[in-house]
């Protein structure tokens, strides 16, 4: 019954804070509200007896990408106003689309097809029944090829990300340490043969 | 997991390319732009080695290896090799392009790769899991590569779009594939197709899951509704890219399909449900494509529109769910793939330094120019419309062939009109070439290895549409055995 509550409550979070970031005016806000959708998510997932998931979430989501995210919101200055050029022009027809999706689904999905019966929820495991090492176990054994192609999926956004945006400019200034200890006398001083200092006139 | 189960050796392929993209990789950064022509001889070196291995480990068994994510069985065995033939086609054809436009990089290289191995492994996916990553490796190299040309405004605004809609296509089928895990309770494909056969899985969630595979599909296919994107990346990208769009991806999509809709989803009841929506997909595609290209002026767009009627064509040969349909659809993208190299690689070959021959004007009297390259173009152009004795006649035959047995008639003589409505596009290029005076008047001036290739490319039509029967036998062999 606790159970319940607890569940309807992170639901009923989760769902305005999904909203909120779609429909915030400031972008921090926004992203703010993800990392509330992000911590009620995790919530949830502790509910279903998920814990690692529930503690990954939170230290990578929460702590390492929303935190960049932030960053990165917080440094570009976009124009608010632009982007929502049009947007109550396109609100109605999308909510009647969205809206008219969703009962179609509903007409389709709902009833007895995911319910309790159907679907029974799972026994509780014991007490000393570690989520984290299960998953470690068929991460690294069962589906390590999936796990290594993520790998390379993610090699691939770095490659295309450094192929995108790095650019050397000409007027950038930067050392070159090689250049820096190949230095030799010559390269920087020039010695020059000064005759003896001139008498200096008493006319001038 | 024991080491039996692990079995590398069937993905020798994959571990090879995998290690060699990344030796390429990093070599790359230490070869200056003047010696950038190594990258591109490793590159090819590299397609050249992974084929030998493809060939040399080729059996009839299936295998499986990763514990049953990875498939290993005829099928995936030719369409790799025909997936190395036409990525190695693409950067033969753009080397000198790439050169006048800043795409002669290293990343050009290595992203090309990178989608290589992308396409293996959808190809060789028998885990939904292996499928979405394979399409998404390849569609993130893909994408990147369209943006690659940083100062063209057009190559940008392509590489959103197509990022936009291709995350919207991977989410549809992420959605789908989460239905059909709700419904069976497993995600590796043969225990799917089991549990779908021993008939204890609730129809109404496999369906609602199968119509969001089928548009994910659609998407990835370029078929009407879901062919928005396609005219538009095919113009805004830079053409060598256009052509690596439009030739191997094809292949891997083939993987796809047969993997999911006959290997996973293959039972008769849901057969059933399926064919319904490709019949829509496939007619739709037919007619938008044939239309919409009557008016193309732009011959990147009047091709990629092509690109759409042939979709088309293609899904007619998926329709029967019968292993000679799927014969005849893997017969049709091989040759497909083969037409758009050589189309696209005409349109490269035409093109120099700031010029781009991409205008259905810019053909305008090339055989005064240059009689070869109008004759090969001729054939090219005859063999996509489908006349007879060209290959691509023999694909069209192949695919309408299967629809009809299958008892298409309706669908199969729509088909046959709008093939004949296709061939006045076609049929114009080939009239402005011959018929027409010339506009451009500068000397057409390629390498040795483009000349050789799209002259071999060009010819394969003709001469492998005189016995175009062996082609279509080893297609229907590899279905078979690996069905």
């Amino acid at each position: 019954m606790f159970q319940t509550v607890v569940f309807y409550v992170f639901a009923a979070i989760l769902l305005f804070a999904a909203v909120r970031v779609v429909t915030a005016r400031n972008p921090v806000h926004a992203t703010l509200f993800l990392v509330l959708a992000f911590a009620t998510a995790s919530g949830l997932w502790m509910l279903l007896e998920a814990e690692f998931l529930a503690i990954a979430m939170v230290l990578v989501y929460i702590g390492a990408v929303m935190v960049l995210f932030l960053f990165v919101v917080m440094m570009l200055d976009v124009n608010i106003d632009r982007l929502r050029e049009g947007y109550w022009d396109y609100l109605a027809p999308g909510l009647a689309i969205a809206g008219m999706m969703v009962a179609e689904m509903a007409v389709v999905l709902v009833g007895r097809k995911f319910g309790l019966l159907t679907m029974p929820a799972p026994s509780p495991k014991p007490a000393d029944y570690s989520n984290t090492r299960e998953i470690g176990a068929v991460l690294y054994t069962q589906y390590v090829y999936a796990f290594e192609l993520a790998a390379v999926v993610l090699l691939v956004a770095i490659v295309a990300a450094i192929a995108l945006t790095l650019r050397r400019r000409k007027d950038s200034k930067f050392q070159d340490p090689a250049r820096q200890v190949a230095v030799r006398k010559q390269d920087r001083i020039r010695i020059v043969s000064m005759p003896a200092e001139k008498t200096v006139s008493r006319d001038s | 997991m024991t080491l039996e189960s692990l079995n590398l050796l069937p993905a020798l392929p994959e571990v090879f390319l995998l290690c060699a993209v990344s030796a390429i990789l990093l070599l790359d950064l230490f070869i200056s732009d003047r010696n950038r022509a190594y990258t591109y001889l490793l590159s090819l070196l590299t397609l050249a080695a992974c084929a030998g291995i493809t060939l040399g480990t080729a059996s009839d068994r299936v295998e499986f290896a990763f514990n049953g994510l990875f498939v290993d069985d005829p099928l995936s065995d030719l369409l790799k090799v025909w997936v190395y033939i036409g990525v190695a086609g693409v950067m033969v054809y753009s080397h000198v392009y790439g050169r006048s436009r800043q795409l002669f990089r290293g990343e050009f290289f290595t992203l090309a790769l990178f989608s290589t191995l992308g396409m293996m492994v959808m190809i060789s996916a028998n885990h939904l899991l292996t499928l979405y990553l394979g399409l998404e490796l390849m569609s993130l190299s893909l994408y990147s590569m369209v943006a690659l040309q940083r100062e063209s405004p057009r190559s940008t605004e392509a590489a959103m779009k197509y990022f936009v809609l291709g995350a919207l296509a991977s989410g549809m089928l992420l959605y789908g594939m989460s239905m059909l895990y709700g419904a069976t309770g497993t995600l590796a494909i043969p225990d799917m197709a089991q549990r779908i056969a021993s008939g204890e899985v609730r129809g109404t969630i496999l369906v609602f899951g199968l119509v969001f595979v089928v548009a994910g599909l659609g998407f990835k296919l370029g078929a009407v509704p879901f062919h928005m994107w396609v005219p538009d990346v095919y113009h805004g990208a830079p053409t060598a890219v256009t052509l690596l769009i439009g030739s191997a991806p094809k292949l891997a999509t083939t993987g796809f399909i047969f993997r999911i809709l006959a290997e996973a989803l293959g039972s008769p009841s849901l057969v059933a449900e399926w064919q319904d929506m490709l019949v829509i997909l496939s007619v739709l595609s037919m007619v938008v494509g044939n239309v919409a290209a009557i008016v193309q002026t732009n011959l990147k767009r009047m091709l990629a529109y092509s690109t759409i009627s042939h979709m088309g064509f293609f899904l007619l040969g998926i329709l029967p769910g019968s292993a000679e349909g799927y014969g005849a659809a893997v017969f049709y993208a091989i040759v497909y793939v083969l037409m758009t190299l050589a189309s696209f690689g005409m349109i490269l070959l035409l093109s120099r330094e700031g010029f781009e021959a991409e205008n259905i004007d810019d053909f305008r009297g090339l055989n005064r120019r240059s009689r070869w390259y109008a004759f090969l173009m001729l054939l090219v152009m005859f063999s996509l419309a489908g006349i007879p004795v060209l290959l691509g006649f023999w694909a069209k035959l192949a695919v309408l062939q299967v629809a009809f047995e299958a008892g298409y008639t309706g669908v199969v003589v729509a088909a046959v009109l709008l093939s004949v409505v296709g061939a006045f596009y076609y049929l114009r290029v080939v009239r402005v070439m011959y018929f027409d005076d010339p506009v451009d008047t500068a000397p057409i001036v390629n390498a040795g290895d483009q000349r050789a290739l799209i002259a071999v490319n060009a010819l394969a039509l003709l001469v492998l549409g005189m016995a175009p029967g062996w082609l279509l036998a080893v297609c229907q062999q590899a279905v078979k055995a690996s069905l």
